[in-house]
């Protein structure tokens, strides 16, 4: 079953159109990787999902059209978003960029427990649990910025460049986990990631965008066997 | 030492005003990031709301309480219609919409209901008591045991629970906070409306004392500014200690300190706002923030 469908999808900035015709889609349970160099709309297609951009074509999510919804009318539908940047709550500690992550959420002994497994999954975070996220180190914030994702127990993750700016053995280590966490809960999974090899630990298949529209796509198997794709994504 | 005591309470009950007004402008920009500079001219609106009710026979309490009601939809109004259009924008836009805000405001006031001064009756008793040996009225007491209240409430609202939680979320980061799916335009609305109804308390304490008329708050607001850069503009309690002390220390230098006097006290808070922010630039309490005033 298809859980997420994009068809020919524009976007805009103001006036000026980023994306060109974006399609691709998330089966149910699977984890689909969004390649392409810098500027090529990688997040823009994300916060087309989100409906933080003004976009154009079709955006099925489960059956239903969220084209031209608002991004927390599309976090109450299941989809949980990690942003560019990973969107920490600087001035909040680490358990309350949790809570809101749980915002949604009314089963109280559930989200509780939910939290624990986090701490599980992220054993840094239980010892910053009380102190304010912007003390945390880059790989710590975006633990917290997945961590926080997961805990509106979504039904499909929108994560972009969860490796920015990490070193790689970190990055290796939030990208470990994410895996970990997608086999343990069965979330859906769109990735976006400039590290082809990195991304290729985790997805089953992906899309690679040129200037705002697919220009590829495949399984992971097959795109690792293209030359282009070596040349460009997995340094050689 | 009686005098001394008289004029520490009643600059308590002044700067309590202050910290009110103070209040509601940190929870306007805890929200928002944006300065309201009508937020002044919306508390005399909302004593006039008040002075309305009381004129149709309600009792004093009732009339404010139910000021403070309509002060709050006031507020939420005012986000909604005008404010949402400049929010993310270009903060100086927003900004120079605050100020004629203040003028509109203002105008309104004294379009509807005249430029004359008008008795606004106190909540508390004009009684006074005795402490250590200092004749210390009730108003004053009362007025600064409320903005204690007050703050305690605020305290418990964004520490203690779920939309206090939402509402700072939203003011640190509005777009990521609508991925977690905070409804952010609502909580913008009532942040507005929460700093409004402050103001309703600040123009319902201040009006008995200084009479009802459209610029009864203009001191206020500049004082409550001031404190509001001395506290750190992230800081509730910050604001409500600064405005204390700028309401003690023009109490207590316009008697102790003799070329002051009562002409000169405008310029207490402004000589210690210098002083602090050539120490201390975020203020007393506040971490630093780029304010773009
Ligand atoms: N807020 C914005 N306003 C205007 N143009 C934007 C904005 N954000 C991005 N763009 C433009 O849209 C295009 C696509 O940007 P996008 O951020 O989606 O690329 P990306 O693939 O995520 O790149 P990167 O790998 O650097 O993150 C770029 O040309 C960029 O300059
Ligand atoms: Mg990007």
């Amino acid at each position: 079953m298809t859980l997420l469908e994009l068809d020919n999808v524009t976007a805009w900035y103001g006036p000026v159109q980023v994306l060109d015709g974006v399609s691709l889609s998330v089966p149910d349970n699977g984890a689909v990787g969004i390649l392409g160099a810098n500027g090529a709309g990688k997040t823009t297609t994300l916060r087309a999902i989100s409906g933080a951009v003004r976009t154009g074509g079709r955006i099925t999510y489960d059956g239903r059209d969220i084209r031209g919804l608002h991004p927390e009318q599309v976090a109450k539908l299941g989809i949980a978003h990690v942003p560019e940047g990973r969107g920490t709550l600087g001035q909040l500690t680490v358990r309350e960029n949790l809570r809101v992550g749980a915002y949604l959420r009314k089963d109280r002994k559930a989200v509780a427990e939910d939290l624990d497994y986090c701490l599980e999954l992220f054993p840094n975070l239980k010892d910053r649990i009380s102190s304010s996220a912007s003390a945390l180190s880059g790989g710590e914030q975006q633990m917290l910025a997945v961590a926080r994702a997961f805990m509106a127990r979504p039904r499909l993750l929108l994560l972009d460049e969860a490796s920015l700016g990490l070193a790689p053995s970190t990055a290796k280590a939030v990208y470990e986990a994410i895996r970990r966490l997608r086999l343990e809960s069965g979330i859906a999974m769109l990735i976006v990631e400039q590290n082809a090899n990195l991304a290729f630990t985790l997805v089953d298949s992906a899309i690679v965008l040129e200037t705002g529209r697919n220009v590829l796509s495949g399984s992971s198997a097959e795109l690792k066997g293209m030359d282009e794709i070596r040349r460009a994504y997995l340094g050689g | 030492m009686d005098t001394f005591i008289q004029l520490v309470i009643d600059g308590l009950a002044l700067g309590s005003v202050y910290a009110a007004l103070a209040l509601a402008i940190v929870l306007v920009n805890q929200s928002t990031g944006l300065i309201n500079f009508s937020q002044g001219a919306m508390a005399v609106l909302s004593a006039y709301f008040a002075y309305v009710l009381i004129g149709w026979g309600f009792p004093t309490i009732l009339a404010i309480l139910g000021s403070i009601v309509v002060s709050f939809l006031l507020g939420a109004i005012v986000e909604r219609l005008l404010i949402r259009r400049f929010e993310g924008g270009d903060p100086d836009t927003a900004v120079v919409v605050t100020i004629g805000l203040l003028t509109l405001f203002t105008g309104i006031a004294g379009w509807i209901w005249g430029y004359n001064n008008r008795q606004f009756p106190s909540l508390f008793p004009l009684e006074t008591v005795d402490i250590l040996g200092a004749v210390v009225s009730v108003r004053s007491i009362g007025t600064t045991l409320t903005i204690v209240g007050i703050m305690v409430v605020l305290q418990l609202l964004f520490q203690g629970t779920k939309l206090g939680l939402a509402l700072r979320a939203v003011a640190i980061n509005p777009s990521s906070a609508a991925y977690s799916g905070l409804p952010v335009g609502r909580l913008l609305m009532i942040g507005w409306g929460l700093a409004a109804a402050l103001g309703a308390v600040a123009g319902a304490l201040v009006a008995p004392a200084l009479t009802l008329t459209p610029g009864m708050m203009d001191t206020a607001l500049v004082y409550a500014l001031a404190a509001v850069i001395i506290g750190g503009l992230n800081s509730p309690l910050g604001a409500v200690v600064a405005a204390w002390g700028i309401g003690v220390l023009e109490n207590l230098a316009a008697v102790y300190v003799p070329f002051i006097g009562y002409d000169l006290k405008i310029a207490v808070p402004f000589i210690i706002l210098f002083v602090v922010l050539l120490v201390r630039p975020q203020g007393l309490f506040g971490r630093k923030v780029v304010v773009r005033v």
